[in-house]
């Protein structure tokens, strides 16, 4: 019963093995003449299997004899087919007018003419690799995409997997084709058996990742994103890949966690701040924005702490510090955003040190509404001159502008901002104060 | 109807009769009642060449939006479907096919494919159990639209990463198609020039379909002089860009889909109370004001606005001078169209109030000068400040990736260390997925690392003049007004091919991606056109891949060259801009 391989590719290429085509259920002549010729053929091909082992598994596993049985027919459809032919429903068939032209014998060159025209036109008769091989080099040389793929969606069925990846690495346009093919119906499976082949390892890789994006279970995703590591990625992106998993592993764990302290509502900040959204699936920084606001305090040796965040993704300091200012910021924390900035030096002296620049500092700062005493502080801190005066006209740093303007020796500027305070305040005195000063030297 | 189809120096009305001639007839075969169940991609190209009018001539009476379930009710003999041919959309067909009432009366099915059947589709529906319910399955090829008087597209959204990441050259045969149906209807084009992969496909391909077509010689004398295939990835730098024209800048900021524009209604006075609907406003050469101010660059918008404003407020005024009953009835007479231009006005400088909040703004200002910095070639090999701050203030991705490409094609790729960073803090701060977007647009050539350790951009940007530091916004001389500077390479390329000619180019010509070409398709003698002194040629530009508006307003402005010698007419793959080709290139879940 079992044929070797040879035979069966044999079986399936050779010309020899003429197959026979109803296109019209009713044309009863040509359905004798065929299923005449078909039961020949068949007698002269296969002479001691019975009929049932003609319902076949072809190497790539799918079943392809059926449609081999006399009494089953075909319809340009049909010739699409990607699965076992059924039985033929009445209603499938084309208008009747579509059939009038209908002929046996065309070229591979007409049959991809015809296709091209939206014409009907089985592909079942190209029986011989060459004959098919042919179909599709015209079909490619006609260039329609939709007449490429009917030619490959057969190709596909009634070759052999190796033979159809064999010749199409040769046909480099028809293989992007059948790639881009593969995509579209979602046959993953196939899609790497053939990167696989190309020894295209990288898109093998990348395809197989992509696949995540459709599992919605934190659990399975997580499993699946593991079966990613290891996979010929490029270096850079098989360290990334190897951090989305961690990065999800640790997301279940601190969501399990968080959720049952948030519904005991034993815990203030999540008492304070409910949780607007779960963490699962959130890109790295957030889950640090996440865990600064949530878990600032926690030791280190926690999953959710920040300090290990920190470690286990590399993250380097700027972003660190940006990501913790902004959570502490938002929590009005102003205590903890001192102390990311503060640094002792070996002598036990602090000093203010921001590896953002403290300009942005007081963006951020600003952005969530801190106190003007607070913003003052770290405007005082901008280096720039020029950076520090509009920072301080910007978020009405009253005191710094003045000062500054002051250190400037900058008279004309500090008239301007005179018209800029209110009537009668504090700070108008003070600007009033210092241009009746005798002391200062003004440079205008 | 459309009568701004006709203003231009090719009438495309031809062309839009031709596909309501095809459209009707197809109408016309569904006999009796019927209704219309719609892709909703398609109305809006479809609204370009038909109002409902036409489809409730030919018996139309119902319409309705592609969706699951069943279908509405509706008592009509006819539904037919009018689809792109894509999977998910079969699908949908056939839940509605299916569960179509037994029991109601009996209605016929068919289906049209727009701008092609596809034997895919069929099977799909087969193998869903419905293919044989449709009583006519036809293709409708809307190859290519008509946008306005010199503007033509096929809106196949797909096309650029189809062509240029899939290697599927399906909307390239659909181009070549398209031009097969403009040849058809104004004359061979004579000479055909061509940058890139793809631009040498659809020439082969035309040449092809001429060969088999052999049969009827085209007797119609020829309207366009040239052909210029232009590939999209010849030019990857000129989208990434902001736009600066109006025209642009508001397809930058709001997007204009099919010629319309969705607008926030704050700006704008209501039109009943209550009215927080978004403005919906429609943009074309049809209205006067707008095929003024479209073009220009946005600088020079307001001037134009309140120049304007003068005349219709004048031109009101003269109601007091008209004392007579002739002067009186004169008055009156202009009144409708001085009240269309007080309400084209009026919008407009509404929309110029909106996007001057956008272009004032410090965020725009910093992009802008980034843009421009990479564009003239200044700190393109570095790790950018303003990007890194981009992202770390979690702007809209698109942004930061256009941004990052640009910078990428102004430097022939980035260092490996530079890629890698904006890469790892890309990653890390939108999600790891995001590997698989950066992974397409490496393909596509818009992030790469630098091969070879050699930057040609200096070398192109020199030979093409690309970057021009005097340039006048108010009165250009030359096309880099549209982006304030920078002249789009696109359109450099075509200004050279018309004069002195590629010649002078030779060697950029061969940095830049693809093969140059030219062919000829002969020309009975009768056809063969004699130029009289001082008549313009005409050149059909094709971009594969895309066009932004700021590129069709470079074009136009060359059209409009006193000594310029070339006037164009433009069709594309797209009408886009950086950022929704950046989101095409975007992988999402199956």
């Amino acid at each position: 019963m079992n044929r070797t391989k040879g035979d069966e590719e044999e079986y399936w290429n050779s010309s020899k093995f003429k197959a026979f085509t109803f296109d019209d259920e009713d044309d009863e002549l040509s359905q004798l003449k065929e299923s005449k010729r078909a039961v020949n053929s068949l007698r002269d091909f296969v002479d001691d299997d019975d009929d049932d082992d003609l319902e076949r598994v072809s190497w790539s596993g799918e079943p392809v004899g059926s449609r081999t049985r006399p009494g089953s027919f075909q319809s340009l459809s049909d010739a699409l087919s990607d699965t076992p032919a059924k039985t033929y429903a009445p209603e499938l068939g084309r208008p009747k007018g579509e059939y009038k032209d209908y002929s046996n014998d065309w070229s591979p060159s007409d049959t991809v003419r015809r296709l091209r025209k939206g014409k009907v036109c089985s592909l079942e008769r190209f029986r011989s690799l060459q004959d098919k091989l042919q179909l599709l080099e015209e079909a490619v040389s006609m260039h329609d995409g939709n007449v490429i793929t009917a030619v490959l969606i057969f190709l596909k069925r009634t070759l052999c997997k190796e033979i159809l990846f064999r010749e199409l690495e040769v046909r480099q346009v028809a293989l992007r084709h059948l790639i881009h093919f593969l995509k579209e119906i979602g046959d993953q499976k196939l899609l790497l058996d053939l990167f696989r082949f190309l020894d295209r390892t990288e898109e093998l890789a990348l395809s197989h990742y992509r696949e995540h994006l459709n599992i919605q279970d934190p659990e399975k995703r997580k499993e699946f994103l593991k079966t990613c590591i290891g996979l010929p990625f490029s270096a850079e992106d098989s360290a990334h890949i190897q951090d989305h998993y961690t990065l999800l592993e640790r997301q279940i764990i601190i969501e399990a966690n968080d959720r049952h302290l948030e519904s005991a509502g034993q815990t203030e900040i999540f008492r304070k701040h409910p949780r607007k959204a779960s963490i699962l699936n959130m890109p790295l920084v957030t889950t640090l924005f996440y865990s600064c606001f949530y878990h600032y305090t926690e030791a280190e040796g926690t999953f959710s702490s920040p300090i290990n965040l920190k470690k286990t993704f590399k993250i380097p300091d700027k972003q660190y510090v940006l990501t913790a200012l902004a959570a502490r910021a938002k929590l009005r924390a102003w205590h903890d955003v001192d102390a990311l900035f503060t640094t002792k030096n070996w002598l036990g002296y602090t000093k203010k040190r921001a590896p953002i620049g403290f300009h942005r500092v007081v963006e951020i700062l600003h952005k969530n509404s801190a106190p003007v005493q607070i913003l003052q502080e770290y405007v005082n801190l901008v280096e720039d001159v020029d950076t520090k005066l509009n920072l301080a006209t910007k978020f009405k740093c009253h005191d710094v502008v003045i000062d500054t303007c002051r250190d400037l020796k900058d008279r004309q500027q500090l008239l301007a901002y005179r018209s800029k305070v209110d009537k009668g305040s504090a700070e108008e005195e003070k600007i009033d104060a210092l241009l009746s000063s005798p002391q200062i030297r003004w440079k205008n | 109807m459309a009568a701004h189809l006709s203003y231009g120096r090719v009438n495309l009305n031809v062309l839009r009769e031709a596909v309501r001639r095809e459209l009707r007839e197809f109408l016309d075969k569904c006999a009796g009642s019927k209704a219309i169940v719609w892709d909703e991609y398609l109305t809006g190209p479809f609204g370009l060449i038909a109002q409902y009018s036409l489809l409730k001539e030919h018996e139309v009476e119902k319409m309705f939006t592609l969706k699951g379930n069943r279908l509405p009710a509706a008592d009509v003999k006819n539904i037919i479907f009018f689809v792109r041919p894509r999977l998910e959309l079969m699908d949908i067909i056939a839940e509605n096919v299916l569960s179509e009432d037994r029991r109601g009366p009996v209605r016929d099915f068919h289906i049209l494919f727009v701008p092609r059947r596809s034997l895919l589709c069929e099977q799909r529906l087969k193998d869903l159990g419905v293919l044989g319910s449709f009583i006519h399955r036809e293709e409708y090829s809307l190859d290519l639209i008509p946008f306005d008087g010199d503007l033509l597209s096929m809106e196949s959204e797909g096309a650029f990463k189809e062509c240029y990441l899939e290697g599927d050259q399906t909307s390239l045969y659909h181009a070549a198609k398209g031009l097969m149906t403009l040849q058809a209807l104004y004359g061979t084009i004579p000479q055909i020039f061509g940058k890139g992969e793809c631009a040498r496909q659809v020439a082969n391909m035309m040449i092809r379909m001429k060969r088999e077509f052999t049969g009827s010689q085209n007797s119609i004398f020829p309207v366009f002089d040239n052909l210029l295939l232009l590939d999209r990835n010849v030019d990857l730098l000129t989208p990434l860009a902001t736009q600066l024209t109006y025209e642009g800048l508001i397809d930058e900021i709001y997007g204009i889909q099919n010629s319309y524009a969705k607008l926030p209604p704050e700006k704008f006075a209501p039109k009943k109370q209550g009215d927080g609907e978004a403005k919906k406003l429609q943009l074309n050469s049809a209205e006067e004001l707008y095929a003024e101010i479209r073009d220009k660059n946005f600088n020079a918008v307001g001037s134009v606005l309140s120049k304007k404003a003068k005349v219709i407020s004048a031109a009101f005024e003269e109601r007091h001078n008209a004392k007579t009953v002739g002067e009186i009835k004169q008055f009156v007479s202009q009144l409708p169209h001085m009240q269309a231009a007080r309400g084209s006005l009026a919008n407009h400088t509404s929309i110029a109030e909106l996007i001057k909040d956008v272009t004032t703004s410090e965020d725009f200002f910093d992009k802008l000068t980034v843009e421009q910095e990479f564009m003239s070639g200044i700190d393109t090999d570095k790790v950018n400040n303003y990007i890194e701050d981009c992202i770390a203030q979690k702007h809209p991705l698109i942004k930061v990736l256009r941004l990052v490409c640009l910078q990428s094609v102004c430097n022939s790729g980035l260092k490996q260390k530079v890629l890698d960073y904006y890469k790892r803090e890309i990653l890390q701060t939108y999600g790891y997925e995001h590997i698989l977007t950066l992974y397409n647009l490496e393909k596509a050539g818009l992030l790469k690392p630098q091969t070879g350790g050699r930057n040609n951009y200096p070398t192109i940007r020199k030979t093409l003049r690309l970057w021009m530091d005097d340039v006048n916004e108010q009165n250009p001389t030359d096309i880099s007004y549209v982006y304030s500077g920078y002249a789009p390479l696109s359109v450099r390329l075509a200004q050279l091919l018309s004069r002195p000619g590629w010649r002078s180019i030779e060697e950029v010509l061969r940095i830049l991606p693809g093969p140059h070409f030219e062919e000829r398709q002969p020309l009975p003698t009768g056809l063969q056109k004699k130029r009289q002194p001082g008549e313009n040629r005409v050149t059909l530009i094709f971009f594969l891949g895309g066009v932004t508006f700021a590129e069709i307003a470079a074009l136009r402005f060359l059209s409009q060259l006193e000594d310029g010698g070339t006037e164009y007419v433009i069709a594309t793959t797209k009408l886009m801009n950086g950022s929704s080709w950046i989101e095409a290139l975007m992988e999402k879940p199956f």
